[in-house]
């Protein structure tokens, strides 16, 4: 979904993945609309013996015209033709004055003291019954990203990889905590492939800085866009192709609102937090630290020089998510470093042993549906 | 600002529903957001003026039901209302309250032509 047009693509760029694309949209709309009209017209002649006259006559004419018109948007004129039940004939061209007001295509049509039932907005009228009606919807605002969502994850879960979705504010250290945890893990568990999506409104220097570690990064930039969504990461995905159990860290945009309600597929949101920034920030942006499950408390190094207040952060964050773990790090120093690797470690073992079970799942389902189809054959 | 998004997220339900539904204009949106969904009310109303400009339902009343936020406190072992995620139980003054009601945002109905 895009985030600017809502046309699927927009503004978002995916490395590598050029994509122009014109959206062009015609929408006819045609109308129809009955109306019986009665007018009044004198008219005026001459006799023989030379006298004239003019009598003003009424008659009335009912006449079923559905008159249906297609329209661009723009100005037209259309003449109609329709038959009395006098059998006569008769062409005329009226000037309707219809208003098209922006593309909001407004109709007003006036025949002078003509009961027009067509000026409702719906240009149609059946007897005893409203134009407007209800339609129930009850649908997840969300619901199109959470498909998405939930496409990721499977996707994740068929092949053993562990996604985390790392969030924060900008400037909270999340790219330098990345490369170093790669570099850590590179070390530790060498047979681990690590791959990393890098979300920010422009520029490729996050996903440079990956690659310089070795590991394959992507870079999604998302324009205007403030958040990554479950589809780009599911195009992204495409791209990086991960093998069987790697793990899959994705650097959302430095923002502390808006990725809180957008699911990617991850296994679990992972926010982090620099002592540099306020201990209230977990009161402040309440959301996001409702919806992850870790907090890595960074750049606690730096305590020493600063007066942040560790206990007071930390019961901030449980007022709005009791169940939040927290672990307290320092890329720089390494400090905690290990235990946030470990927890990796576990999540990564996890997701192997569940693509496993399902492998042996999916082993079995097949030898019973060969079993069946022998004792058919 | 995500609300921008959200905004274009209602505009895709009201135009799928207009596809299968076959209706032509839409006078009425009706929303359901809890207030624990983070969604600014304002700031959403703000943009669903410019998003439904020039679609099915340009100009379109939209309607916006608030639900109460709910959480279950741990402590007292019951739900309780609360405002805001960050909220005190307002029976035993605990923080440890998982949210567990008003986190939704959907679409409930649409008033069409």
């Amino acid at each position: 979904m895009c985030t600017v047009c809502g046309c699927g693509q927009g503004e978002t760029r995916i490395e590598g993945q050029d994509h122009a694309h014109p959206h062009d949209h015609t929408h006819p709309h045609s109308h129809e609309h009955e109306h019986d009209h009665s007018h009044a017209h004198g008219h005026e002649h001459t006799h023989a013996d030379g006298t004239t006259h003019s009598h003003p006559h009424e008659h009335v004419h009912s006449h079923g015209h559905p008159h249906v018109h297609d329209h661009g948007h723009g100005g037209h004129d259309h003449g109609h033709e329709h038959l009395h039940d006098a059998g006569a004939g008769h062409d005329h061209a009226h000037g309707d004055a219809e208003l098209h007001a922006g593309s909001s295509a407004m109709h007003f049509h006036e025949h002078k003291g003509d009961l027009h039932y067509g000026l409702g907005p719906a240009h149609a009228h059946a007897p005893g019954l409203t134009q407007e009606r209800m339609v129930k919807i009850e649908q997840d605002i969300l619901g199109k990203n959470n498909t998405y969502a939930a496409g990721n994850r499977q996707h994740f879960a068929e092949h053993g990889i562990f996604a985390v979705n790392l969030v924060s504010s900008p400037g909270s250290g999340k790219t330098t905590l990345l490369v170093k945890t790669i570099e850590l893990l590179k070390d530790r568990a060498p047979h681990f492939p690590v791959a990393v999506v890098e979300g920010d409104q422009q520029t490729s220097n996050d996903a440079d800085r990956i690659r310089a570690t070795g590991a394959p990064a992507i870079q999604v930039n998302t324009g205007k866009g403030c958040h990554l969504d479950a589809h780009m990461v599911g195009h992204a995905l495409e791209r990086l192709a991960l093998p069987d159990d790697s793990l899959l860290m994705i650097e959302n945009v430095g923002n502390l609102v808006c990725p809180a309600a957008f699911d990617l597929g991850e296994a679990h949101k992972v926010v982090i937090l620099s002592v540099t920034e306020g201990e209230d920030k977990p009161l402040k942006y309440p959301d996001m630290f409702n919806a992850a499950d870790l907090m890595l408390l960074n750049k606690v190094d730096l305590l020493p020089y600063l007066n942040f207040d560790v206990e007071k952060c930390v019961d901030f964050a449980r007022r709005v998510n009791p169940k939040l773990q927290v672990m307290q790090v320092s890329a720089t120093s390494g400090q905690g470093m290990e235990e946030w690797i470990d927890w990796l470690l576990a999540g990564l073992g996890q997701a192997r042993v569940a693509r496993e079970a399902n492998v042996d799942l999916l082993k079995k389902r097949i030898a019973e549906l060969e079993a069946r189809l022998a004792a058919k054959g | 600002m995500h609300e921008m998004s959200l905004a274009e997220g209602i505009l895709q339900i009201v135009e799928d529903a207009a596809t299968r539904q076959g209706f032509k204009r839409v006078t009425e949106v009706r929303l359901e957001i809890g207030a624990l969904s983070g969604v600014e009310v304002e700031a959403l109303s703000f943009c669903m003026d410019v998003v439904l400009k020039g679609s099915v339902a340009d100009g379109a009343r939209v309607e916006l039901e608030r639900l109460p936020g709910q959480g279950w406190c741990l402590g007292c072992g019951q739900t309780v209302e609360i405002a805001a995620l960050y909220d005190a139980c307002p029976k035993c003054g605990s923080y440890q309250i998982q949210a567990t009601g008003g986190t939704e945002m959907r679409v409930k109905d649409l008033l069409v032509e």
